[in-house]
């Protein structure tokens, strides 16, 4: 195994060759295990590795643990037992101030919308880019185009509050998205919306995985899986994970979902 | 350094108002205004025991036992003396009207007995063994009493004030910071979400803190300066008008350095406010993933 580096300059995925072919795992874990406090365990020896580049739906029987297993993923939740490595870095005992950057590459839509309620919908996708540092004249331009993307331009400067609850998932889906993260992790982003909003955003995580990104979403809705060809399935059921595709052990080079 | 305070409009929006204002600028501007006025008065007191300690420094007196028969003889004595500025007789009498006022009648009983005294000021090189010789060939039982050994108590006390005023600048500057840090953890509590939010983003603990600290350093400037110009105003009014208070001390009053202390007070109370603030906030989101 070695490490690769993406056009950044920095060290983002960890490649191996396996059946010939060069492929790139995004997040890696390795006998992972999370109980909240002395709890039961909610995730057991999950195994398995996310590959650059790929489309995966995480799906499940409600309580099986795909909201734990989305934390790890975007560093909100430590392991409590394994080893977790996202971008070819392991972080699962990495101290809490070596993670921003890490959290900066990673997109999340919560199943909640989790937007700030007394910030405008503008402000609230822009956080990230000023997060990163970005100043205001180039927080404008992508901000308004990307609410226009989700059919928000005229609602920009309403607070969530004041939007509904799709309109309020779709400004979530914004802010993951804005800052073009090179994993995006959605709970249920669909649950509010209509089947057409739903095609569309789902056009969106499509349209970005072509470009690059490793998107991860958690959904009960099979017919979004079904409409979205070449993505993978993980499956959890108690904590464990059932991989009906075989898509986390298979490693040829990841297929892309058309859009 | 300050890169904190000119965090961008849009930043400071994520720390919106709760609705009503929190209580941080009133309980520092109490606090600036009751450390104003303490460390006043400890440095008046610091003033005023350097001025009495200046005044009796070379002050001496001569206890004549026995009523003074020969004063005038000592007076002559003590004022050819070498190193002597300026020499004063007060008689028997004049000690017994003075005493009158604290013993009444009994002051004139001749069974009390009174000194009479020579008051002098002693410039560098005077030689007090040969005065007090000189005088006892006169008055077996004359003495030469320092000043400063009567007045030591009192000087000791007024030192004991300045610790006592010290150490209350340092409470109270102890009970703001405390307040700063309870008002932190206040506005840390009221933003949980927000600060989730923007370290799911990816904010630094740096980032967050830097809305906090400005938030309270402004919240801290605007009650330091409040309570300050609250304290200025009454030390004003006393200063102008309370003119025993100079009687009391000998003239003693603040100085351009105490009020330069003075002035700068709340600023160091901003100061103190700003640290402790970000600390506590830096501690608490530690405390998180």
């Amino acid at each position: 195994m070695r490490k690769g580096w993406q056009g950044t300059g920095q060290p983002c995925v960890e490649f191996d060759w396996a059946g010939g072919e060069l492929v790139a795992a995004v997040a890696e874990f390795d006998s992972v295990g999370l109980r909240y406090g002395t709890g039961a365990e909610v995730l057991r020896d999950l195994d398995f590795r996310l590959r650059f580049g790929t489309f995966y739906f995480l799906t499940g029987p409600s309580g099986a643990g795909k909201t734990s297993l989305l934390k790890l993923l975007y560093l909100a939740q430590r392991p409590t037992r394994g080893r977790i490595r996202l971008f070819g870095e392991e972080l699962s005992e990495a101290p809490r101030e070596a993670l921003p950057p890490y959290r900066r590459r990673i997109g999340v839509v919560f199943q909640d919308f989790r937007l700030i309620k007394h910030m405008s919908a503008f402000d609230n996708v822009a956080l990230p880019l000023r997060i990163a540092g970005a100043s205001d004249a180039d927080v404008e331009g992508p901000v308004r185009e990307m609410l226009a993307w989700v059919g928000l331009a005229d609602r920009a400067s309403a607070r969530p509050p004041t939007l509904s609850g799709g309109e309020q998932q779709r400004v979530a889906i914004a802010r993951a998205v804005i800052n073009r993260p090179e994993l995006l992790v959605a709970d249920e982003p669909t649950g509010n919306v209509d089947a057409e909003m739903a095609n569309r955003l789902m056009g969106l995580f499509t349209a970005m995985n072509r470009l690059g990104t490793t998107v991860v979403v958690a959904t009960h809705d099979m017919g979004l899986i079904k409409s979205t060809p070449g993505a993978h399935q993980i499956r959890l059921e108690n904590g464990t994970l059932v991989d009906p595709t075989g898509s986390l052990k298979n490693a040829h080079r990841p297929a892309r979902p058309s859009a | 350094m300050f890169d904190w305070f000119f965090v961008s409009l849009p930043e400071r929006r994520l720390l919106a108002a709760t609705g009503r204002r929190a209580p941080t600028p009133w309980v520092i501007a109490i606090m600036s205004f009751t450390i104003m006025l303490v460390a006043a008065t400890g440095l008046a007191l610091a003033s005023t025991a350097s001025v009495l300690s200046r005044a009796i420094e070379a002050r001496y007196s001569l206890e004549v036992p026995g009523g003074g028969v020969n004063l005038d003889t000592l007076v002559a004595i003590v004022r050819s003396s070498p190193g002597v500025a300026s020499a004063e007789a007060v008689s028997e009498s004049e000690m017994r009207r003075t005493l009158k006022r604290w013993l009444g009648p009994a002051a004139q009983s001749q069974e009390l007995p009174v000194p009479a005294l020579i008051n002098f000021d002693v410039k560098p090189g005077a030689n007090l063994g040969s005065m007090e010789q000189r005088a006892r060939m006169i008055v077996p039982g004359a003495r030469i009493v320092a000043h400063r050994d009567s007045v030591a108590p009192l000087l000791r006390s007024l030192t004991f004030l300045q610790v006592i005023a010290f150490g209350l600048v340092v409470l109270l500057s102890a009970a703001a910071a405390a307040a700063v840090v309870l008002a932190a953890r206040g506005a840390l509590d009221t933003h949980r979400f927000t600060i989730d939010v923007m370290h799911g983003i990816g904010a630094t603990d740096l980032q967050v803190t830097n809305l906090f600290q400005r938030k309270i350093a402004i919240d801290a400037f605007i009650g330091s300066i409040a309570g300050g110009a609250a304290a200025a105003a009454v030390l004003l009014v006393l200063a102008g008008g309370a003119s025993f208070v100079r009687d009391l001390t000998g003239g003693a009053t603040l100085g351009l350095r105490d009020i330069v202390i003075l002035t700068l007070l709340p600023f160091a109370l901003t100061a103190l406010a700003t640290w402790v603030a970000r600390t506590a906030v830096l501690r608490a989101l530690r405390e998180a993933l």
